[in-house]
């Protein structure tokens, strides 16, 4: 067992431990910094995994972006008088037990599957190599994210506007 | 088996993508589904990019988790676009009392 075995389950365990109360606290601000614990340890599996220019993608979209559009709308769907914002729960005990069996069905199957892993040498930094591959392979898929981050841009600001009466 | 693997980052991810269904399945909140959400995405990508380093297909896994991250950004924008017009029409986020696309 050596360093990065090590640093590998601590940031599994931030990951899971924390996506656990995110989705058991009844609280939705609690859960929302909760959420922000299991981004960094998913950042952290990534540089792990020599994805060093996703880890920071990851922080800088999911931290910076996502998890405060999360927040922003928490606050802006709930008649707030302090930070008490409960959610109520449907069908617990029914859901738990469902996506434990397949929690448990997906793990057998990863542990028991021979996978034919050969660890690819993977170059010290990635960025180069994945702006490359962005225009030169995923050219066209780059230019239509590009298209659908506009669409999405002026259809939320659409959806969301005031009605003029 | 204490020697980290590929799977051992799967198993990893296969818990992950658990919980974020159960989140998606209790919560009534229409903002706690989007968590459970952006939960499933994250194990979605955690696997591309452990096959994409073990698997030695060089580094498109990588790129396709970049492709991930954009969607699931514009997702949450539109998805929020959405649970704040509910709020306006209906008050409420609940997915469990909400049924109708109108007053």
């Amino acid at each position: 067992m050596n360093f990065y075995d090590i640093i590998f389950y601590i940031f599994a365990a931030i990951t899971l431990l924390s996506a656990l109360f995110v989705v058991t606290t009844r609280n939705i601000v609690h859960s929302a910094f909760y959420l922000l614990f299991t981004f960094f340890g998913v950042a952290g599996i990534y540089v792990l995994l020599g994805a060093d220019f996703i880890a920071i993608s990851q922080i800088l979209i999911y931290v910076g972006g996502i998890l405060i559009l999360l927040l922003f709308g928490v606050m802006l769907t709930n008649k707030i008088t302090n930070v008490e914002i409960r959610t109520g729960t449907v069908h617990m005990l029914p859901a738990a037990i469902a996506s434990g069996i397949f929690m448990g069905a997906v793990v057998a199957v990863m542990v028991w599957t021979e996978w034919k892993s050969e660890p690819s040498v993977t170059p010290l930094t990635t960025t180069k190599d994945i702006g490359h591959l962005l225009l030169t392979d995923y050219v066209l898929i780059f230019e239509l994210l590009g298209i659908l981050l506009l669409v999405a841009l002026i259809g939320a600001a659409s959806i969301a506007r005031r009605d003029k009466e | 088996m204490l020697q980290v693997g590929l799977t051992h980052f799967l198993i990893v991810s296969a818990i992950l993508f658990s919980l974020g269904i159960y989140g998606i399945v209790t919560r009534k909140n229409a903002v706690m589904v989007l968590m459970g959400i952006e939960l499933v995405l994250n194990s979605a990508n955690i696997n591309f990019i452990a096959f994409s380093k073990y698997g030695n297909f060089g580094l498109s896994g990588q790129v396709i988790a970049l492709f991930v991250i954009i969607l699931a950004a514009a997702e949450a924008a539109i998805a929020l676009a959405i649970v704040l017009n509910i709020y306006k029409t209906f008050s409420n986020v609940n997915v469990d009392e909400i049924d109708h696309l109108k007053e």
